[in-house]
Order: C-alpha cells, then structure tokens, then sequence
C-alpha cells in the first residue's frame, strides 16, 4: 500500500521553489456551484428540477395506484403508521394544505399542523429557531409552504428530517407540477414524447410554472410560454422552453394549455395597465382553444379568476381538467409522502426506516 | 504589536532588488544599520510592498459590536496585510458629525492593528435629505463622504453634495442603486434568478446611477468615486467619464472577478451582497477593465455579519461578506496568477490606487516614509477557513478555496501588527553600550 507523502515544509528563504505546486483553480473550482445535492437526496422533493424521467415515472405510477385504492375505500391504511408529519404553512393555502393532510391521514401517519398565525413565527421566532423546536419534537416529515423561495432548502440543510416543498415563493411547487404531470399523462394517454404544453400569463411568479417546466422537458415534453413581457422573468429561455410572441402562437397546435393565477396586486407594482386588458390579450377564449389539437385539455393550478384567466365557457367545457387536477392531488401526495417516509434514516425508539412506507409504489 | 527595527533580506515590489529596511519612530531611514531596541525580521527574499489600503470597509462600531469592532476588524485587515482602512460611515449612530468621527479614530488608536480613516456620511443619518457638515467632518479627519449602504437617492441632493463637498477638498463615495429598478432583487436579473425563482435586480439599477452621477460631476466639477462596481454597463459610464477628463474614479471587488450569480447555488447566503454578484459576462468585463486601467483601484467592500443572520432564507438574509482576510490571495490567485495583470499592477490597485484617491501619504518604500508595509509570499498556497479568521465575521463564499499568496507580516507605522508563525523575528542584540536609555 503506498502512502502519499507530505509535502515538506515551506521553506521560506526559496519562496519560488514553491511555485507551482498549487495548481491555479478556474473561478467556481472547489465549490461545485451547479451541484444540487440537497435536490438529490430521496428523503426530500424540494423541486422537479434535477429529477429525472424514471424518477418522474416512478412517482407518477405509485400516485396511480394510490388512487386506485383510495378509490377502493378502507382508509386509513397503515402505510405510514407511526410517522409523524409536520405541515408547515407559512403561507395561506387551502387547497395544498388540505389535499396533503387528507393523503397522511390516508396513509396512517400522525398530523400535525403548524401555520404562521398564532405560531412562535408571528412572535418573532426565526425560522431557525423554529424548526429546530421542531426538530426536538421528533418529527419524521416536513411539508413546507413559505412565501421565500428557497425556504425549503434552507429546512433540508438545517435538519435531518425528510422535508417536502409544498410551494416556495416563487420557485417551484413540485406536488402541484407532478399532479400536473399526473392529469396530462391521463389525457395524452400515457405519451408525452412529441406533446407540447402552452404556458400562458403571469411566468415571473408562478412556482407552478417552473414545476410544469421542469417536469415536462424532464419526461420529452415541449413548452412553450406566452405573456405579457412584464411578467416573463429575465433569461426565461434558459430554463429550456421556448417564447412565443402571441396567445395564439402559442396555443395553435399545441396538445394542452395552462393559464396561470394573475395577482391582481400585479396591478400595483406598474406591471399590467389592467385585468380586463390581460383576459381581451392572453385570456382562454373558446376561440383560442379551437386552436389546439383536437384532444387538447385545459389546465389551470387555481384558484382561477373566472373570465381573466379563462373564460366561464373554457373552465366549465369538456376540454377543461381542473377538477381532475384537483383530485389527482390527494393520490399524488400520498405516493410523495410514501416515498419520502421511506427514504429517511432511522430515528427514534423501536422506529423502522423499514416501515412499508414505499409499498404504494 | 512590538516595534521593528530592521527588516532584512526582503525583495522589492517593483524592482525585485533585495533590500534591507530600517525604521524609527515610524517612518523608514536611510541608515538601515538602526541599534534602537526593536526586532529584526529575516525576510529570507519575501517580497516587500506598501502596506495594502481599503477603501471600503465597514468595521461596524459603534452600535454593532456584535458583528465586527474596531480592534477586530483592524486586527483582520493586519492579517490580510493592510496598514490602512476606510471605514464606511452606516454605524449605529451614523458618522455624520464631528464628535463619531473623533470617537472611531481614538477608537482605533487604542485599540487598532491598522490605521482607520473614517467616511463621514453625506447627508445627516444618512437618509438622503440634509446634508452633513462636510467640513467639520473633514475636520475631525474624515477622509471622504459617502451614504454607502444606500443610494443618495434625489439628484438634487447629490448635486448639492458635490458641490458643497468641494469646500472640504473631499471625494464622495456613490453607492449606485437605483431603488426603483432594484425593487425587492435580491440577486443579479437573469436565468439564475429566474431558475430559483428569487426577485432579480438588473445592472441598470448600478449603471443608470453611475451615468447620472458622472453628468453631476461634470456639472459641479465635485470629485466622484464609484463604489464596488459590478458590470459593465458602469465599467463603459466610468470610461466615458475618463474621456471626458471628469473627476471620477472607481473600484471593485474580489467577488465581482471571482463569482458569478451561479455561486448562489442552492440559496446560498454566503453568496448574497449588494450589488449582487452578476454574469460571466460582466466578471469579465471586471477583469478587462482593471487590465486596462478604467478602475483605479480594488476595495474589499468588508461586511461581516452574525452566523444567526445568515443562517435565513435567502430573501431575508443580510448583504455582504467579510473581504479583508482573503482579498490579496485572490488579487494573486485570479488576476496575477492567470496573466490578467502584472503583480506590480495589481499590487498598485491596493497601494498607490487607493492613497491617491483618498489623498492619503504616500509610501515608495523610501527614507521618511511611513513605515508601513506588507511581507507577501506570492507563491505561499492556503485553503480559506473562515473559522481562523481573525474577524468576527464568517460569512465568506471562499471557505474551502485553495488559494495562492499571503501577507505573512505587516508593519504599521514601524510596529509589527501581523506575523505568520513561520517568519523568523529575531530581538535584536541590545549592545548595551549603546542602548539608549528610554525606547
């Protein structure tokens, strides 16, 4: 066995017989700036980025079983009995924070919620602070909803429990984008080589967005996205989509369209002169929809301004999916939370990491 | 921090000559062959220069002791071979009268490893509206005038500032932000602003800044200083300024040629400042412009913050990073090293740039100089450990970098201020026949 020997020590009087023995690092060397290991780590989904195709799969199959035995009946099975789940949200969510409750209560696993109004946070606790008290609690998961993008990240570095983004500013909103994924590959017949999805509105906030990006070029999808110049984010492109300058540049041919959730607080900050301009330019009109292929659906991530966004005629016609996507969020955070729960270490007394948390799958 | 008598066998800066220097009461002497008391360092061919200077710190006393402090910060700015800080007037209270500019240089001479040349502020508690009193403050010592931490938003104001600010013969620092165009950016506009989904602020909220204060200087002829520049939008206005034959100069910082916004990674906080660190691009253009000679010199921009603050989400973290410990390692290592400037250049970016700006004395290294200066191993490799800084502040995107070059002993006004353990001091040998009796 050979040992690598140390170098001698500097010898200070010969400074230039040291030169070169360190060689010159690039800008960035020594910290992988591009890495993203905490997105790697199967105890979290903290976005869709970085995911890969089989991964995508996986998930999208263990949701689909799941609903089939929720639709079964005979809840709460027992999948995650003994795992203790914190819903973390500092955020107002309904829809997010009641479809994963329902999927831990389902899965068997002791909940807990903790939301900003009346927590430590609003007596000016830090985060930090907080989730280490979490932390001394014994909580297996964390669900997260934050208005700080990153927020998650910044709970996967700080604990060592499973931590899943539940919507982080305007990041990603993983759940919401698999759900996406979920109703897209029911209406495209399990195929999404060659489909495309038209992106419409408001890009530079919407965490759905992102989560729809990624997941989409992830599985041989296409993206395009279209919206006012205002709220396309700098560099959007780079994110691997393309641009198109109108709604129906956009939409024609396209074999599904998303309309995101416009703030009226864009209003406000000079970004749009107004909301009746915005549905007239870049709103779903059945007009637009003709344009699509003929078994085009239509999506929206809710909760949706009715004739802004999309027209009363859109939201409510067959094309429209936006109750599915509903449903499908439920069995979808069952199989996350499934997944988490048994990619995490052991802890505790008498716990297993073996628990059948994975058996959804 | 013992005085030094002699320092033997180090190579000069610019000549590569050996040279043996003597001191006395601290300035250099013609006779190196001093027998006052004191010490000898054997400098065993370590390159000897002008101590480095630092434009752009802040050493945070009074009112946030928490973070850094006078003796501390001093004491970090000695280890990174500096013999000279300007510290920024955003203290809690504010430099903006005679009496807190009095109070940090007393400060820093009780307790100080360096010389500390404060900023007085430009207007009163810095909130862009009264001025404050240029004179008094210069006065009291005040080196130049500056609101850095924000922008004199009303260019009404500034113009007033240059304008008044020419009684006292001083310089103001701009800190350039349009705060309209930033908005709530937290980090440089583009993809990877956009990939996490944090709120960017673009190079025009620098630039549009720098072009309007360079109009004001041609206007009142008021000396300009352009703080921390980070792209090239500004980098191309402070040119144009130049050909003009303006009164405006600028600097830049380590960050800004070694980082680029991908450093913020997976939220980061470390890889947070204000301007934020911007595009490949724009680092080059950073490099280009200090090889060409349209920056005048490079500052740290020293911002130590409290581990708690932080460790936040990356929205609600505090700006800034602590500079002086690694900033000459990385002038060696990323402008030297790959060729972008000679190391005598980039040594006058730290030396001679700065003192001339701020007019401050000069130091060729000659008899009756101030004896202030650095001991420099250009070659001397180091891995960055925040936790060996001498700063209270950790908060660095360079931990773990392996860097090239180190000031391995700084001198200040004839007293030993830094040594590393592997240079050789000796005492020397007190004749006591000649010895005088008092020191």
């Amino acid at each position: 066995m050979k040992i690598a020997q140390a170098s001698p020590a500097p010898d200070l009087a010969s400074p230039g017989a040291r030169a070169g023995l360190v060689s010159s690092p690039a800008p960035g060397d020594g910290v992988p700036h591009h890495d993203l290991p905490l997105h790697r780590d199967p105890r979290h989904l903290l976005g869709l980025e970085g995911l890969g195709r089989a991964e995508i799969l996986a998930l999208l199959d263990a949701a689909e079983t799941c609903r089939a035995r929720l639709r079964a009946g005979g809840m709460p099975f027992d999948d995650l009995r003994g795992v203790t789940v914190l819903l973390g949200f500092f955020e107002d969510s309904t829809r997010t924070r009641v479809s994963f409750e329902l999927a831990a209560r389902h899965l068997g696993a002791t909940v807990t919620t903790l939301t900003t109004a009346g927590s430590a946070i609003s007596k000016g606790e830090s985060l930090y602070d907080t989730v280490q008290n979490v932390r001394a609690m014994g909580v297996d998961l964390v669900v997260v909803r934050h208005m700080a993008s990153g927020a998650p990240y910044f709970l996967a570095r700080h604990l060592d429990v499973g931590v899943i983004n539940a919507g982080d500013g305007r990041h990603e909103h993983p759940t919401q984008g698999l759900l996406d994924l979920m109703t897209l590959r029911d209406a495209w017949q399990g195929r999404f080589e060659g489909r495309r999805l038209a992106l419409v509105g408001d890009i530079a906030h919407s965490r759905v967005a992102r989560s729809a990006l990624f997941g989409l070029r992830a599985l041989g999808a296409s993206v395009t996205i279209v919206g006012p110049r205002t709220l396309l984010p700098a560099g959007v492109e780079g994110l691997g989509c393309t641009l198109a300058a109108t709604v129906e540049e956009a939409m024609e041919g396209a074999d599904a369209v998303m309309a995101l959730r416009l703030q009226r607080e864009r209003m406000d900050g000079g970004l749009l002169p107004s909301l009746g301009e915005f549905a007239r330019v870049w709103g779903l009109t059945p007009e637009r929809v003709r344009l699509m292929n003929r078994d085009a659906v239509v999506l929206h991530p809710g909760p949706m301004n009715r004739g802004v966004e999309v027209t009363a005629e859109v939201a409510d016609s067959e094309r429209s999916v936006i109750l599915d996507q509903v449903q499908n969020g439920v069995a979808l955070r069952c199989a996350v939370l499934a997944r988490c729960a048994a990619a995490r270490p052991v802890r505790g007394f008498g716990r297993s990491a073996g628990r059948p948390g994975g058996e959804a799958a | 921090m013992r005085p030094i008598t002699l320092i033997r066998n180090a190579r000069h800066w610019r000549t590569g000559e050996r040279v043996d220097l003597g001191f006395r009461e601290g300035l250099i002497v013609e006779d190196p062959g001093t027998r006052e008391a004191g010490s000898v360092i054997e400098a065993g061919g370590l390159l000897v220069a002008p101590g480095l200077v630092d434009l752009h710190a802040h050493l945070r006393e009074p009112g946030d002791s928490v973070k850094e402090t006078i003796a501390t910060g001093t004491r970090a700015a000695a280890a990174g071979g500096f013999t000279s800080v300007c510290c920024m007037p955003n203290t809690q209270p504010v430099l903006d009268a005679a009496v807190q500019v009095e109070w940090v240089r007393e400060r820093a001479a009780a307790v100080g490893y360096c010389r500390v040349h404060p900023i007085g502020a430009v207007t009163m508690g810095q909130n862009g509206e009264q001025l404050a009193p240029a004179m008094a403050l210069r006065n009291a010592g005040a080196v130049a005038l500056s609101d850095d931490g924000r922008p004199v938003v009303k260019a009404a104001i500034m113009r007033r500032a240059l304008e008044y600010a020419r009684h006292a013969g001083l310089p103001i620092v701009c800190h350039e932000e349009d705060p309209t165009l930033k908005g709530e950016g937290v980090m440089n506009e583009g993809f990877m602003a956009t990939r996490l989904g944090l709120r960017g602020s673009p190079n025009v909220a620098e630039s549009v800044m720098v072009r309007r204060d360079v109009e004001l200087a041609a206007l009142t002829g008021g000396r300009v200083h352009l703080a921390h520049l980070s792209c090239a939008e500004s980098l191309e206005a402070l040119r144009d300024a130049k050909r003009r034959g303006l009164a405006v100069t600028g600097e830049t910082c380590p960050h800004y040629w070694t980082l680029t916004d991908a450093a913020v990674g997976e939220y980061d906080t470390n890889a947070r400042m204000n301007p934020p660190l911007r595009s490949a691009a724009d680092r080059d253009a950073i490099i280009a412009a200090l090889a060409d000679g349209t920056l005048d010199c490079c500052a740290t921009d020293h911002a130590p913050h409290t581990a708690d603050e932080k460790r936040a989400p990356f929205d609600q973290a505090p700006d800034g990073i602590v500079g002086l410990e690694t900033a000459l390692a990385l002038t060696l290592t990323y402008l030297v090293k790959p060729g972008h400037l000679t190391l005598q250049r980039a040594l006058e970016l730290w030396t001679d740039g700065p003192r001339r700006i701020f007019g401050l004395r000069p130091v060729r290294l000659e008899p009756g100089d101030p004896a202030d200066l650095v001991l420099i191993d250009p070659d001397a490799g180091w891995t960055v450990d925040p936790e060996r800084f001498h700063s209270k502040g950790r908060n660095t995107p360079f931990a773990g970098w392996r860097l090239t070059g180190r000031a391995l002993a700084t001198v200040c006004g004839g007293r030993l201020t830094h040594v590393d353990p592997a240079v050789h001091v000796a005492r020397a040998r007190r004749d006591a026949a000649a010895a005088p009796s008092t020191g």
